[in-house]
């Protein structure tokens, strides 16, 4: 060895280590400042809630707030009602978000179609976004849960249909915009890698952009899809008994508030394991994607 | 050596102490105790196949990623002190990407003038006028008020190197900036590089051209696996070099070439 200038073995050299003093210095002062910081975030959130609490219980009107809004015995009274209705709203949920994914992503296809024969396909899907982009959903929730059986075509339909279809349409012109923004995103350069190999446009799409577009925009799809969540309950203006509704029906019966702040907690409630799934999922991918060091 | 004989006499001054650095991502050592000193003056090359740690030392010497043992001092005041501010030391190194990084959005005037406005708080005016003589003397002082995607790759480089110098850093790190250049492009970037030497800089470069690691370095160092393998003046690592992994190593970087 003695030829060598410096010995060279990988594996030694990680045998021999043992944490330097300094290094264990650092990682004492590391932990204190990161003690110290937590003590602080504490000490003030305690501080801010104290504040809260006591500007909230000394207004004249809390006492009446209390007893009309947080009722512990309206409240167990009217859960189980809102619960079942709950289980309407997910209902829906379910297949609204199925018919949204299928009808989004057909749309954001055909609006970024190249060739010039297909300019009618263009041109529907961007009307379509243009124009359900722009109606609240309440206005086609009442056109299409309304109008449409006021046609007569179909015989009686169910309300909880008519009810989802109109989701459907007013969240896919949303999402469709989403998608399109993610296939754009896709490097034309893995289009034209795909294509070079022979796959046909259909292919290109469907193998090698669609999957590359939908995990960029899947943070955005989940918001999408969280806001999807509380708007199911605006079903309700239908007449369909779901949470919203079944709480109405409750606070009608007791004039007391209460029921609405139980279907708040139940909507709260389905939408947080999405919201915290969606945050660990794009933590994980930017982790993934980027050493960024410590910067 | 001649285009350098009027390069500044390297001094004994250390700028920059490596000391048994050793840093990992994760359960990958990338580092495994690092030891190197750079002193005032002094160009030092990194060499070594992508994944030695070449990048990774670099991204350390610039508090870019935390070590995880081991001491890192620059001109004397140890940088891996948490009591230090990473901020003012960063200020105090320069460094240029393999991939330029400048702002799209920002002018190349603004691009290099940006950490003088706002890190040095320097005046507009000032800033503008050393920008604009630092844009000059790189041979794009008619680019000032252009942005940089309409500058050539061997431009934005260049650009990026002034934004690294124009506030006097006391050490650059260069990290394979030719990597991602057009051939042709290469030279006009080395040319500058070879400047900055003459006039006195200390840098730490990370690169892939051999011939000019050869031809400008006071000091090349052999990095393999996250371990320093072999340290010498260009001589002794290109035409003596002491170990089987080094002569590897440019046997199978030089045949490729010729």
């Amino acid at each position: 060895m003695s030829k060598h200038p410096t010995a060279y073995d990988p594996a030694e050299f990680e045998q021999e280590y043992h944490t330097s003093d300094i290094e264990l210095q650092r990682r004492t002062f590391r932990r204190k400042q990161t003690g110290k910081s937590v003590l602080i975030s504490l000490f003030s959130t305690l501080i801010f809630v104290v504040v809260i609490v006591a500007v909230l219980s000394r207004s004249s009107g809390w006492h009446a707030v209390q007893k009309t809004f947080f009722s512990p015995h309206y409240f167990m009274d009217s859960l189980p009602a809102v619960a079942k209705g709950l289980l309407t709203n997910i209902e829906i949920l379910f297949f609204a978000a199925i018919g949204v994914a299928v009808l989004s992503t057909l749309i954001a296809l055909a609006r970024t179609l190249q060739s010039p024969v297909t300019f009618p396909l263009r041109f529907l899907a961007a009307s379509y976004t243009d124009l359900f982009r722009g109606i609240p959903l309440l206005l086609v929730l009442y056109l299409i849960g309304f109008g449409v059986p006021g046609l007569g075509l179909f015989g009686r339909i169910d309300p909880i249909l008519l009810g989802t279809i109109a989701l459907i349409i007013n969240y896919s012109a949303y999402v469709a915009e989403v998608i399109r923004a993610g296939i754009l995103g896709v490097h034309p350069s893995q289009r034209a890698a795909a294509r070079s190999l022979g796959l046909t446009y259909g292919q290109t799409m469907r193998l090698v952009v669609l999957p590359q577009a939908v995990r960029k925009v899947i943070p955005p799809l989940m918001n999408d899809f969280v806001a999807l969540q509380k708007d199911v309950g605006m079903v309700s203006v239908l007449g369909i008994i779901d949470a919203v509704r079944a709480a109405q029906i409750n606070v009608a019966l007791s004039f007391n508030y209460t029921p609405y702040v139980v279907a708040a907690c139940l909507f709260i409630a389905m939408s947080f394991p999405v919201i915290r799934v969606t945050d660990w999922y794009a933590n994980r991918r930017r982790h993934r994607e980027e050493s960024s060091g410590v910067v | 050596m001649d285009l350098l004989a009027t390069a500044a006499a390297t001094s004994d001054h250390p700028m920059l102490e490596v000391r048994d650095v050793r840093m990992s991502f994760d359960d990958n050592v990338v580092l495994k105790g690092v030891d190197l000193t750079v002193h005032e003056h002094e160009v030092v090359s990194l060499i070594g196949a992508s994944g030695s740690g070449k990048s990774t030392l670099l991204r350390c010497i610039n508090l870019l990623e935390q070590i995880d043992d081991g001491q890192i001092l620059l001109d004397g005041v140890d940088i891996t002190d948490p009591r230090a501010d990473s901020d003012k030391v960063r200020a105090q190194i320069g460094v240029v990407f393999q991939h330029y990084n400048l702002f799209p959005h920002m002018t190349v005037l603004d691009n290099v003038t940006l950490a003088s406005r706002k890190v040095l708080r320097m005046g507009k005016a000032e800033a503008a006028e050393r920008g604009r003589a630092m844009l000059e003397r790189i041979g794009v002082g008619d680019k000032c008020d252009v942005y940089p995607d309409q500058l050539s790759g061997g431009q934005q480089q260049r650009v990026a190197i002034a934004r690294a110098i124009v506030t006097n850093p006391k050490i650059l790190l260069l990290d394979e900036i030719t990597s991602a250049l057009d051939p042709i492009l290469v030279g006009e970037v080395l040319d500058l590089v070879i400047d900055l030497k003459r006039e006195g800089a200390t840098i730490i470069m990370a690169t892939h051209e051999m011939s000019f690691a050869k031809h400008i370095s006071d000091a090349v160092v052999f990095l393999e696996q996250g371990v320093i393998c072999e340290k010498g003046t260009p001589e002794q690592i290109f035409e003596h070099p002491q170990h089987p992994e080094t002569e590897n190593f440019l046997k199978r970087v030089l045949d490729w070439m010729n």
